[in-house]
């Protein structure tokens, strides 16, 4: 069938099941907005800026486990995806984004809204296109499709010159996919999955170090029955969390930097590591030499460049996860480890999770509460600070992808826009916003978007009036130099909100948190709760740089 | 030490930027890197000397590895093959150190390519100790200009190391 790459490049769409795409117009992407116009399948969420719409597409993304899809026109539609993009690269979420671009005959010439898109994105992609041959468009975007989710995900941009959306061509979706250079292993080595259940028979205090690789291969299910058949205490990395049931008797939490530190106490004494679709972030492994010193460590990761790049391992093993603990599980016994586990009961009595009540609006109550109010089974996405870091101490999330956060690029502003898409990706779960009073006012235009897609986005600010994770830094680091930390100006956050429409409250102390949490978190609609929290407040525990994971400080 | 890697890429736009932009952003040192065409027309290869030790080794090509347009990668170091580097020295000649340096010349195979009033410009291939002597042996009389390509190199025998050679791109765990 003929017709313009534009209009092709819709269609492709459709057959890959896109629902939503978020996104920005603009001149050099119009013919792919006009042939938008025609879909009766593909819904398009207009954000308010761009990063929003990288932002949203990652949000959704993360819920969904399906590819998020973001537009932007050329010049800076497409600069606004940058930090976008890096995102989701550190966290390897899979998205397809596009970008117009000038006409092929004006690139190179500093044309009106000309980037180099793909040069630019090239270190932050999994893989770039610049079509200039019309013919090629559903390929292209065929192969995106492909490589932004299989392997290791990651975002994929496709940069498409004007001239060649309005180009036409003979349509035809390839059925599958011809790529000489991109072959993921899935099926872990037999052999090695052997030599694995030998070392977890003969281990007396293992230990699974789960990370964002459980959620990626959605393999939650058999991280639990590995789990409880060798009776295995597990931490999850911040991207791992809720891959493992947060309630459950063997979970440690997260570990590393501000992990708990029966976590990271466990992670020193243990004899096997068995690490899951984890990095070896240097978060976690903090100092090198001291990070689980007395161990074997077997890693399973899909992507062979992690496996020996921070930490030579015992046992490396390429593949999918979820595949190999498939097979891996029929190898092993149920086993007991009640020495082991009594000495990580003993653990978590001596160094437990703790925060002072006293002083103020606690926003580890607020955390803690938010979670009973909701069971654990919200989507709950954050910004990042140390609001994002008391969720993940004190929110129990019960239900895999259910955090959405930036963990890799540690990327404020994230936020909002990543609830949108997420929201729209949740089908109905309630999804909550805990944000700082810094990282909302990067990203707040998007407050538009939440309200014109009818989003019952509950936020919560823990509002202490600072840039709290840097006014912390600054304490330990700069001898409490607070330099540039304290807003010494704020909106008013709740007239803000009513400004959108958005009912909101502000919460002062423990009993308005039983009281005004519940009726915001009971609106049919979106909520704003502003939680005034105090400033001082610290996350805890937190290990000193150059430091090991076993010599986390009480900073409370 | 020294490391040959030969690799095989797809012959598309910006697959030089991604090798090249790769091994700056991960902080490896290229010593040389040698492009072009292959038999096939849509598949380049590149001949890229690295220096470093096993593990360092090891990260390189599995980074390279990670690029979507990479096919294949050889690390022919340890194999036998041979390689061949070309190098045009322009040198500084008066009439009457001609002969001598046309005598060095002769020595190692190159071919006189121009001359200019005080100058001459040879040019040698060979591997690169070779090249390396032949450089030095001009040296004193001083070298004006000079450029290398870089190292090509292949397999010696029947052994090839195409896009279709077995072992491809599944990198063996160790
Ligand atoms: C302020 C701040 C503080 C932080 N503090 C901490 C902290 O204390 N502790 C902490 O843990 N983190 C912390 N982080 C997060 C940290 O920066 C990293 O993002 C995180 O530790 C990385 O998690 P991960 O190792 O699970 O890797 P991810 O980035 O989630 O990577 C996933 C890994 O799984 C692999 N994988 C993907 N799919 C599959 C599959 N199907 N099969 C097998 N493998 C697969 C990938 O190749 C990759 O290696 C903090 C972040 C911020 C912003
Ligand atoms: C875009 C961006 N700029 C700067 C930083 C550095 N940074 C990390 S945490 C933080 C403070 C966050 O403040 P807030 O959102 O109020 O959260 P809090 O730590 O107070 O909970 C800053 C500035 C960052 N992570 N991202």
């Amino acid at each position: 069938m003929e017709m313009t790459v534009a209009e092709a490049l819709i269609r492709c769409l459709e057959k890959e099941n896109v629902e939503w795409v978020f996104g920005y117009p603009g001149g050099a992407i119009l013919p792919v907005y006009d042939a938008l116009y025609h879909s009766s399948q593909i819904r398009h969420v207009l954000v308010r800026h761009e990063q929003g719409a990288v932002h949203a597409a990652d949000g959704y993304a993360r819920v969904t486990g399906k590819v998020g899809v973001c537009m932007a026109t050329s010049g800076p539609g497409a600069t606004n995806l940058v930090t976008g993009i890096a995102n989701a690269y550190m966290d390897s979420i899979p998205l397809v984004l596009f970008t117009g671009q000038v006409s092929t005959g004006q690139i190179g010439t500093d044309a009106f809204q000309e980037v180099d898109i793909f040069g630019i994105t090239m270190p932050i992609v999994k893989h770039n296109y610049l079509v200039k041959d019309p013919q090629k468009l559903p390929a292209i975007v065929k192969n995106a499709f492909h490589i932004a989710s299989t392997g290791r995900p990651g975002p994929v941009l496709i940069d498409l010159p004007r001239d060649v959306a309005e180009s036409r061509i003979s349509f035809k979706y390839p059925s599958t996919v011809r790529l000489r250079g991109y072959k993921p292993t899935y099926r872990g080595h037999p052999s090695k999955i052997h030599e694995i259940a030998e070392l977890i028979r003969k281990s007396e205090r293992p230990v699974i170090y789960a990370g964002g690789g459980i959620l990626g291969a959605n393999a939650a299910a058999e991280l639990l029955q590995l789990a409880e058949t060798i009776s295995a205490p597990v931490t999850n990395t911040f991207m791992g969390l809720a891959s493992f049931p947060g309630d459950h008797p063997l979970f440690l939490g997260m570990l590393g930097l501000h992990g708990t530190r029966y976590a990271n106490m466990a992670v020193t004494e243990c004899d096997l590591l068995i690490a899951l679709g984890a990095r070896f972030d240097d978060r976690v492994t903090m100092k090198i030499k001291a990070f689980a010193p007395k161990a074997t460590v077997i890693h399973i990761d899909i992507d062979p460049a992690e496996i020996g790049k921070i930490v030579s391992v015992s046992v490396p093993l390429v593949g999918d996860v979820k595949l190999i603990l498939k097979d891996l599980l029929p190898l092993l016994e149920k086993t007991d480890r009640s020495r082991w586990l009594a000495r990580i009961a003993e653990l978590k009595k001596q160094y437990p999770l703790t925060y002072d009540r006293e002083g103020g609006l606690k926003p580890q109550y607020v955390i803690e509460k938010l979670c009973e109010f909701t069971r654990g089974e919200a989507v709950v996405a954050t910004d990042v600070g140390q609001h994002q870091m008391w969720v993940a101490q004190y929110y129990r999330f019960k239900r895999p992808r259910t955090l959405v956060s930036s963990g890799g690029l540690g990327c404020m502003g994230f936020g909002l826009p990543a609830a949108v898409g997420a929201c729209l990706g949740s089908r109905g779960q309630p999804v909550i916003l805990v944000t700082g009073d810094g990282s909302i006012q990067m990203t707040m235009q998007e407050l538009g978007t939440m309200m014109e897609q009818e989003l019952p986005i509950k936020i919560l600010i823990l509002n202490n009036h600072t840039l709290g994770m840097v006014r912390q830094l600054q304490e330990f680091y700069c001898e409490g130099r607070y330099m540039s930390v304290n807003f010494r100006f704020h909106p008013d956050f709740v007239r803000l909100a009513e400004a959108y429409g958005i009912p909101a409250y502000t919460i002062t102390s423990e009993e308005e948190v039983l009281s005004l949490l519940p009726a915001a978190l009971a609106e049919p609609g979106p909520a704003l709760v502003n939680c005034l929290v105090p400033r001082e407040e610290n996350v805890s525990p937190m290990v000193l740089a150059g430091r090991g994971i076993d010599e986390a400080i009480d900073c409370s | 030490m020294k490391h040959t890697l030969s690799v095989l890429v797809e012959n598309s736009p910006g697959v030089l930027t991604r090798v090249a932009g790769l091994f700056a952003r991960r902080g490896f040192n290229i010593d040389s890197l040698a492009v072009g065409r292959t038999e096939k027309h849509d598949v380049s290869r590149m001949t890229i000397v690295v220096e470093g030790d096993h593990r360092y080794i090891e990260q390189v090509t599995k980074q390279l590895h990670k690029l979507v347009d990479v096919i294949k990668i050889s690390d022919i170091t340890t194999e036998e093959y041979v390689d061949r580097e070309l190098v045009m020295i322009k040198v500084a000649a008066e009439p009457s150190q001609r002969v001598e340096i046309m005598h060095i010349a002769g020595i190692f195979r190159a071919r006189a390519v121009d001359l200019g009033r005080k100058t001459m410009t040879f040019e040698c291939t060979g591997n690169e100790g070779k090249i390396n002597a032949f450089e030095e042996s001009l040296r004193p009389y001083g070298i004006k200009e000079l450029v290398r390509t870089g190292k090509v190199a292949m397999l010696r025998g029947t052994r090839f190391s195409g896009v279709d050679s077995g072992a491809s791109k599944e990198m063996k765990e160790e």
